[in-house]
């Protein structure tokens, strides 16, 4: 793949090589590449199904060299459920952003996982809508100024941020849940491998399986986009816990294969 | 004489959505489509396909699109409320080209409305119904024999376009019991070298609506268009009864065609030159018959269980020149012969 030698750092094959059309600075990028990376180490070019949800993912199928669709706002959980009933031997994979998963989509990620479908589901949180310019998202922090908080946002007006990971670990039908981080190195391989170990919760049969990653959005944070990972980690990790919610025994198994 | 079966409306659509090789049905409970979902419940799984009853008609669309998209047979039912909730899920399938079938079974609106069959939804139907330039060819049945024969070339249609394509009944069709004669299964289901099915020995396929490039658009939607006008010319069907010598022409679908046949059939008795032009499709609608017999000189009844939707395809038909009468009910209220034989009573 590299007319280098010793190449330890390169574009997985399974991803196209091209632009994203993410802002600078912004954590998208480093998690489709993540998926792209999982894609690639679980051999899932052939099977795996790509699908982008409204807002900032809603390119993700342009990035890998799988089969990839559309779904509507909030709907990515309804198809990737058709595509796996349908098709269980393909490998649906949505990526959903915090305005899509955790507001207008909010009714259709509980059912896919108090169903337990067998889906794996990548939700994007940067605390805003960042395609539509920065507007308060279900998961925006208290105070925070949102282009439709301008006075920051307020419990009285707008209620308090949603922790979606805590709250679909009470359902009995997701098998794997996670939140981690891409806002620094050691982060971001703790999230890679929740992000392979989702997949490879599909790939084993066991259940729904959700990783919420935190991702920076500079632009509309309005910080710099070098500021950004350390305003995450002093005002949105509080708020969002890292962890993991939901391990059942199954994935706990794959887990513990990983370090034998 | 072909063996029949005594089936309920909503059952022989379901039945005739697994003749047609249907693998995958999504539903919700709504009154007055539960027994199709029903049935749907206990015949799919034993065929070995696929049955889910979803948490809404939102999901349902969206699992029907998604289905849809892996190259599956797909349909979902409903009644309007629900109709109404699938737009969003129908609009994003006719701009990705998806093929599959929506059934609604339509009661009375708007809002919640009433449990009794109505024909309110036609706008929504035949427009469109949800944003963006698209249409849907409709299919309307008028006997349960109909709702067998005109599910089963739903699919067919569905897969001919690339376009979702709708079954639309009236409650009181999709409640009522006769005699069926029961089709062939359909044997086998065509190729989908556009579906989503893993990317193994040929370049991803990729199915969407959007395109970010605001060149690109126009130029899809071109397509999409062109795809309509060849429905336009080869998809209307319609049936004409004593057209050929008549003064006076009811025009009605569904349930209140029936009515209709019986209107036209009192006036025949009473040497009155009534006809019946039923359409089957209501998009593509049968502009032209109407149109050369209103150049006839024909006079219209236009009978139908809403405030007079139907009306207005008629009206854009004949032109301004010949009368027309509404003969209706709505609100729930099933639309019996006399009203419709009025209506005729009083133009001659």
């Amino acid at each position: 793949m590299s007319d280098y030698d010793n190449v330890i750092f390169a574009r997985p094959d399974i991803m196209v090589d091209r632009a994203t059309h993410f802002c600078p600075g912004c954590g998208h990028g480093i998690i489709e590449r993540l998926v792209g990376e999982a894609l690639q180490e679980l051999d899932l070019q052939e099977r795996a199904i790509c699908i982008g949800s409204i807002g900032c993912t809603v390119t993700a199928y342009e990035y890998f060299k799988v089969d990839g669709m559309e779904a509507p706002h909030g709907r990515a959980p309804c198809v990737a459920t058709a595509i796996k009933r349908c098709r269980p031997d393909l490998v649906p994979f949505a990526i959903q952003g915090d305005g899509d998963l955790a507001s207008i989509g909010a009714g259709e990620i509980v059912h896919a996982a108090a169903r337990g479908e067998k889906i794996t589901i990548i939700f994007a949180n940067n605390a805003t809508y960042g395609m539509t310019g920065g507007q308060l998202a279900p998961t925006t922090l208290m105070g925070m100024y949102t282009a439709s908080t301008p006075g920051g946002r307020t419990a009285e007006q707008s209620g308090w941020p949603i922790r979606m990971s805590e709250m679909l670990a009470t359902l009995d039908g997701p098998a794997y849940i996670a939140r981690v981080a891409v806002n620094t190195p050691a982060n971001v391989r703790k999230a890679k491998r929740a992000v392979e170990l989702a997949f490879r919760t599909q790939l084993a049969g066991l259940g729904f399986a959700m990783v919420e990653i935190l991702s920076m959005c500079p632009i509309n944070w309005k910080v710099e986009p070098v500021d950004a990972p350390a305003w995450m980690t002093n005002n949105m990790i509080p708020q969002f816990p890292l962890g993991e919610y939901k391990v059942l025994p199954g994935v706990a198994a794959l887990k513990k294969g990983d370090r034998s | 004489m072909p063996e029949r079966t005594l089936m309920g409306g909503n059952i022989a659509v379901a039945e005739g959505a697994i003749l047609a090789g249907c693998q995958a049905y999504f539903g919700y409970p709504i009154t007055p489509q539960n027994d199709l979902l029903e049935h749907m419940a206990r015949h799919m799984p034993e065929e070995g396909r696929v049955f889910l009853q979803t948490e809404s008609e939102l999901a349902a669309i969206n699992m029907v699109y998604g289905a849809a998209a892996v190259g599956f047979r797909a349909m979902t039912s409903t009644s309007s409320p629900g109709f109404s909730l699938q737009q969003e899920g129908i609009s994003y399938m006719a701009g990705a080209e998806m093929p599959a079938v929506i059934v609604n079974i339509m009661r009375a609106g708007p809002g919640l409305g009433n449990i009794g069959g109505a024909q309110g939804d036609y706008m929504q139907c035949t427009r469109g119904g949800g944003h963006g330039d698209y249409y849907l060819i409709n299919l309307a049945p008028s006997t349960v024999q109909e709702m067998m024969d005109f599910t089963m070339l739903a699919f067919e249609l569905a897969d001919k376009y690339r376009n979702p394509t709708l079954v639309v009944a009236d409650g009181f069709l999709g409640q009522a019991v006769e005699p069926v004669i029961m089709r062939e299964r359909v044997k086998k289901l065509p190729e989908k070298k556009w579906a989503i099915t893993g990317a193994k020995g040929r370049p991803k396929n990729r199915i969407n609506s959007f395109e970010m490039n605001p060149i690109d658009h126009p130029r899809r939607i071109k397509l999409l268009l062109d795809k309509f006008e060849r429905m336009r010319i080869s998809e209307v069907r319609y049936e004409a009864l004593n057209t050929e010598d008549a003064d006076i022409i009811v025009v009605a679908y569904g349930s209140a065609a029936r009515s209709a046949l019986s209107a036209m059939k009192t006036a025949r008795n009473k040497k009155l030159r009534v006809g019946l032009i039923r359409p089957i499709t209501l998009f593509p609608f049968p502009y032209q018959p109407l149109a050369d017999l209103a150049e006839r000189g024909c006079k219209f009844v236009v009978a139908e269980m809403s405030g007079g939707q139907m009306l207005e395809d008629v009206r854009i038909a004949v032109g301004n020149q010949n009368e027309i009468k509404l003969a209706n009910t709505y609100g729930g209220v099933p639309l019996e012969a006399d009203p419709i034989f009025e209506a005729i009573d009083l133009m001659m």
